[in-house]
């Protein structure tokens, strides 16, 4: 089945021809040509493709592409501004919070998500929210600190040394 | 993954003629089970029938003494809910432990409790409150939908179109977690209500199921103590690399003594 799916793309409307079965992450890398979105498993667990539908965080290899036709969708270029980093990838890139970077825009677009629903995560929380991002290098204590201060920047608040640099 | 036709309708009525019109079609609600297991090639649907257009099925009522919630409400609006945080405060507890977050931005109750994976979250509360399903043909005490390892009482061509959970005296649901998919290996549910105790069981057989010695046990004192002597059977319950049976039947112990401490 061929159906043409018409939806917004970082703030841009864009038309593409798909089949039933192709999923939302292989509309945006292979026919959009936005590599960002990365595929790091095939069993829905490790979070790599998140993107946010209508604002909400998802992910894009669960998603088929005819069921994000109409809706809004955000991907992790659709997030700096320009050339200016959005604060949360500022603080990742401030924290040392990525080695090789596979998982990094599905962490920023959950961090994001996170954010929108509790703009002052604890340490725990933000834990908590990253069960569905899996991150093979790091070991996330700075991925953690990363969305602490990003949070706390997004909310106005100068960049702070949340946690100390002591080891938790 | 196999290809199918994708079908968005806006009506009960025309669900149903889809998916009888079609011997091989299936229902997608959030998709968090149904795409996986598309992308393994493990089931072959002629036609998608995608839930998402029919908004009635969407939403959270306050029955007075039961919550009604409808097959399409994904489990953060469970999680997030006012009405439930007050109604049902472990319910919004359990869907908070579903997953992850972009799981519970997309996947439904319906769509958890029609799939009835031995290992989900759900079903304890479903069976554990003495809920009532709602299909679009009749309503199924929760003690008859729950009938096996990825079986329940729905017929191919019914849906279930909401949930109602009557709401306890008090509730906890205590899991403990495989830390990989966050399914449950043992999932208790217990919940004090008008008709007496209940007590529900995830992940440690084929299927959701009550355990009546605890809940007689429990009737007569309401303590974790109460029920410590009362030793699970293994036989039939799940064995596999997470646990085995032996494990699985002593975590019921744990968690259901300290699901009744949790009830407060
Ligand atoms: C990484 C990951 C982790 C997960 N962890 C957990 C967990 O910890 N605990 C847990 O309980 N679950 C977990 N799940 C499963 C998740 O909760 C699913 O959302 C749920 O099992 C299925 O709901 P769905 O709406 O996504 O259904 P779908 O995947 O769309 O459908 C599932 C099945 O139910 C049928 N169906 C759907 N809706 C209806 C309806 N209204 N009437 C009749 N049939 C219907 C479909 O035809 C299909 O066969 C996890 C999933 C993933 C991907
Ligand atoms: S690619 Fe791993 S969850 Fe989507
Ligand atoms: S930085 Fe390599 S997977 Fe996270």
């Amino acid at each position: 089945m061929q159906k043409t799916v018409s939806l917004t793309v970082n703030g841009k409307p864009v038309s593409a021809t798909v089949e039933g079965r192709t999923l939302l992450v292989q509309l945006l890398r292979e026919q959009l040509g936005l590599t960002g979105t990365h595929v790091g498993c095939d069993t829905s667990q490790c979070g790599a493709c998140v993107v946010h539908v209508d604002g909400e965080a998802v992910k894009a290899c669960t998603l088929l592409a005819v069921q994000a036709d109409g809706h809004s969708v955000l991907t992790i270029e659709g997030v700096a501004t320009g050339d200016t980093l959005h604060p949360m990838q500022e603080a990742f890139r401030n924290n040392h919070a990525l080695q090789c970077g596979f998982c990094t825009p599905g962490m920023v677009m959950s961090a994001l998500d996170l954010v929108k629903n509790n703009p002052n995560p604890t340490e725990r929380e933000i834990r908590e929210y990253l069960e569905g991002n899996l991150c093979r290098c790091t070991g996330y204590h700075n991925i953690v600190l990363a969305i602490a201060e990003g949070a706390a920047v997004m909310r106005g608040e100068p960049a702070p040394n949340v946690y100390g640099t002591a080891a938790e | 993954m196999y290809e199918f036709n994708y079908h968005q309708p806006t009506s009960l009525d025309e669900v149903a003629r889809l998916l009888g019109a079609n011997e091989e079609a299936k229902i997608v609600a959030g998709g968090m089970t149904l795409v996986p297991t598309l992308k393994f090639r493990l089931a072959k649907p002629s036609d998608l029938v995608d839930l998402v257009g029919i908004s009635s099925l969407r939403g959270i009522t306050d029955a007075g003494d039961a919550l009604v919630i409808g097959a399409m409400t994904r489990h953060a609006e469970v999680e997030r809910s006012p009405l439930v945080k007050q109604g049902i405060p472990a319910l919004a507890a359990l869907a908070h432990v579903i997953g992850d977050p972009a799981v519970r931005n997309r996947g439904t109750i319906g769509g958890s409790i029609s799939n009835n994976d031995p290992a989900a979250d759900y079903p304890a509360a479903v069976v554990g409150l003495g809920g009532t399903v709602q299909t679009t043909r009749r309503e199924i005490a929760a003690d008859n939908f729950f009938t096996g390892m990825f079986e329940t009482a729905l017929d191919r061509t019914e849906i279930v179109t909401a949930v109602r959970l009557p709401k306890p005296q008090a509730a906890c649901y205590m899991k403990f977690k495989n830390p990989a998919s966050r399914y449950a290996i043992v999932g208790v549910f217990v919940a004090r209500t008008g008709g007496g105790v209940r007590v529900a069981v995830t992940g440690a057989g084929p299927c959701v199921f009550r355990v009546p010695e605890m809940e007689a046990a429990l009737a007569r004192s309401f303590t974790p103590d109460a029920i410590k002597d009362i030793a699970i059977p293994q036989d039939g319950l799940n064995s596999d690399i997470h646990a085995s049976a032996e494990y699985r039947a002593h975590l019921v112990g744990v968690m259901a003594r300290r699901a009744v401490a949790g009830c407060g």
